[in-house]
């Protein structure tokens, strides 16, 4: 049993949860093409959940602070990359590669910015006041984002709105006897960029060391004399511009967004974060990707039970490791 | 600081006699104030008041923040609901449905608290914003059980319905007093203002009891109401059940009352809000702040939306002012007050009153 464990551990731990529950699905579903696709479509939604819990999980580990005004942020990129699509919509629809491509950058550009702004606006005036005093964090960020979705409903109302997708992302490839949206591989690559890049930031960069510092022993680098507040208004629009970026994508893949978007999505990444273990870029997208897997498999197997699915497996997780599967904070 | 071991400060006197006027009035609402829509807002303010001061035994004496308190309240008036619709109106299904809605929620919250009271207080927020989630998902899912968005409408028992007369004259008409028909509505409202006063006092004598001291040290000092020898995750998940089981019957209160329950009246997230709103409004760690908080943030809830839509008429050339002022933003406005009030008054209305006086 210890044998197992230990080759188990060397090779990967608990990185081979999401393989195991791909084979286990495999079994159950039998049917390999369909297998196939519920594979990809959890994979990209799982990477569009990463982009938007990993601002929250970096916070969290850097400053101790959990932000659950970070929904809002993710309901504001899907509309503002909403709106730009549709202020575009000659480029959207043409038949030109270079338009297409043109209309979703700058949408992702908006939603970019609008997360960075909007994330230095909410850390230098909604949070720094109550760092270190968990209760009032809390009830503050709440309050907050009571206040960002009545902004959101009087400025785009409450019906749903009908987002643009660019013409070359639209429709899906056909291997074998697999279809593959194509919307949902560029959503993966997306998420696999941004994972690359936050894991090569944080892992190469001088930057990304004081940071690891900086959630290891706060203080330490503090008394180094690094200004670690400045370091975290860094993270913190980083982080709210990722949430946009995974909101505007959400927006694509959904089509059709209501402003109760940012709360529906709360949900999931929270559950991503817990199951995950806060502080972590690599336990988030390992809960991100379970989150989507998960989602998917159950959603096919047992319809019914699809809504309790993240909760069951949250329960699971917690059950077995309280503090999620790779907590960087202690 | 607390005032209640010395003489008591002015403060203490001012917010207690609020308290007492409050009281008084709302147990002579039904002839003091003559209309139906009036009562409405009497009765709403009773079962309120018990809902925030359970949710401030969470999060004022135990320091615990939940955001589930809703889920226990839809417990509560769903099983009321749904037994009302299938036994038909009969007290027997008003107490077996609280029965059976306190059972569920101190399951749910036994599971909830042994599983999630161990690691930090901000993964218990998040573990209970997703149950809550989640319960409010399946209610408007398994429509066949829960009347899904629609709700359930039902009778009350005979004894509440409007029609039903408490005393007659010599006629056989119901009687009149001061002006008020003595019916089935009178009865009612009097079971809900008795409910909860009873449900009031019990949590008032557990805060003044040592169990209270205790909540009140584990808020302070985990580590060292820890050492001291308490342990610190029975008494939580204790509390959290408590509280879970008042809120259960605050909302099968509400049920009986309502005759109708929805997601909107029992589960939304909205009304969590609403709890909040009140327990920082009013002050937390104080029951006399549940009382004030949640008389003030209902009927604000009644007439600040008929002002707002003054204001937005006024208002109506400027661009976005009025989309702002518009009745149905008016969470808005109270977002912006509830910031403010977290960051400026953290001990609310009655924790800042108190402290005034004791001060001076």
């Amino acid at each position: 049993m210890e044998n197992l464990s230990n080759i188990l551990g060397r090779m990967g731990g608990v990185y081979l949860l999401p393989a195991g529950l791909a084979l286990g699905a495999f079994v159950l579903i039998g049917a390999p093409a369909s297998w196939a696709t519920l594979t990809i479509a959890g994979l990209s939604m799982g990477m569009m959940v990463f982009l938007m819990a990993s601002g929250l999980s970096l916070i969290f580990g850097l400053m101790d602070v959990l932000n659950f005004g970070h929904s809002a942020f993710i309901s504001f990129g899907a509309f503002v990359a909403a709106t730009v699509l549709s202020l575009l919509g000659g480029w959207v629809g043409a038949d030109s590669v270079f338009l297409n491509s043109m209309a979703l950058v700058f949408a992702l550009l908006a939603a970019v910015s609008f997360g960075l702004a909007a994330g230095w606006f909410f850390e230098s005036v909604i949070i720094r006041p109550v760092y270190h005093d968990h209760l009032r964090q809390i009830l503050i960020t709440m309050g907050a984002l009571i206040v960002s979705e009545q902004i959101i409903l009087a400025l785009w109302g409450g019906t749903p709105i009908t987002v643009l997708r660019p013409h070359f992302l639209e429709g899906a490839i056909i291997l074998g006897n697999v279809s593959v949206e194509i919307y949902r591989l560029f959503a993966f690559g997306l998420g696999l960029v941004a994972f690359i890049g936050l894991y090569l930031v944080l892992n190469r960069s001088r930057i990304g060391l004081l940071v690891r510092a900086g959630v290891e022993n706060r203080e330490m680098v503090e008394a180094l004399g690094f200004r670690i507040d400045r370091l975290f208004i860094g993270v913190f629009m980083v982080g709210s511009a990722l949430a946009a970026v995974g909101g505007a994508m959400w927006a694509g893949y959904e089509t059709l967004i209501t402003p109760a978007l940012g709360g529906e999505m709360m949900i999931v990444v929270f559950i991503v974060v817990i199951i995950g273990g806060l502080g972590s870029i690599k336990g988030t997208l390992l809960g991100a990707i379970m989150v989507g897997l998960t989602a998917n498999y159950v959603g096919f197997l047992a319809p019914k039970l699809a809504l309790a699915s993240n909760m069951i497996l949250m329960t699971i997780i917690l059950l077995w490791r309280p503090n999620g599967l790779r907590p960087a904070v202690k | 600081m607390s005032a209640s071991l010395s003489k008591p400060s002015f403060g203490d006197i001012a917010v207690k006699s609020t308290v007492l006027l409050i009281a008084a009035l709302l147990c002579f609402a039904p002839f003091l104030f003559q209309d139906v829509r009036a009562l409405e807002v009497a009765a709403r303010i009773c079962v309120f008041i018990v809902l925030v001061a359970s949710y401030d035994l969470l999060i004022g004496y135990t320091g615990i923040v939940s955001f589930a308190h809703t889920m226990f309240f839809g417990f509560g008036a769903y099983g009321a609901a749904i037994l009302l619709r299938q036994m038909g109106p009969g007290w027997d299904a008003v107490i077996l449905g609280g029965l059976a809605g306190v059972l569920v929620s101190l399951v749910v919250a036994t599971a909830i608290g042994l599983l999630s009271l161990r690691v930090k207080a901000i993964f218990f927020a998040m573990i209970t914003l997703a149950a809550a989630s989640v319960a409010l998902v399946l209610a408007s899912q398994l429509s066949h059980f829960t009347g899904g968005e629609d709700g359930i409408t039902y009778r009350a028992p005979d004894l509440f319905k409007p029609a039903f007369k408490l005393m007659v004259d010599e006629d056989g008409k119901v009687l009149r007093l001061f002006g008020v028909k003595m019916n089935g509505k009178l009865a009612a409202y009097y079971f809900v203002f008795v409910t909860c006063l009873l449900l009031f006092f019990v949590m008032l004598r557990l805060v003044g009891s040592p169990l209270g001291t205790v909540l009140k040290a584990i808020r302070e000092n985990e580590a060292r109401a820890e050492a001291i020898g308490y342990r610190v995750v029975a008494y939580r998940t204790f509390v959290f059940c408590l509280s879970a089981a008042i809120a259960s019957l605050a909302g099968t209160v509400y049920a009986v009352w309502l005759k109708y329950t929805g997601p909107d009246t029992a589960l939304s997230f909205a009304i969590m809000i609403d709890i909040l709103l009140m327990v920082v409004i009013g002050g937390m760690g104080t029951m006399w702040g549940a009382v004030i908080g949640a008389v003030l943030m209902v009927i604000a809830q009644y007439y600040l939306r008929d002002l707002m839509g003054v204001a937005a008429e006024a208002t109506a050339g400027i661009p976005l002012l009025p989309e702002l002022l518009n009745p149905d933003r008016w969470l808005f406005w109270l977002g912006i007050i509830f910031i403010l009030l977290v960051y400026f008054f953290p001990k609310g209305i009655v924790g800042t009153i108190t402290q005034k006086g004791a001060r001076g």
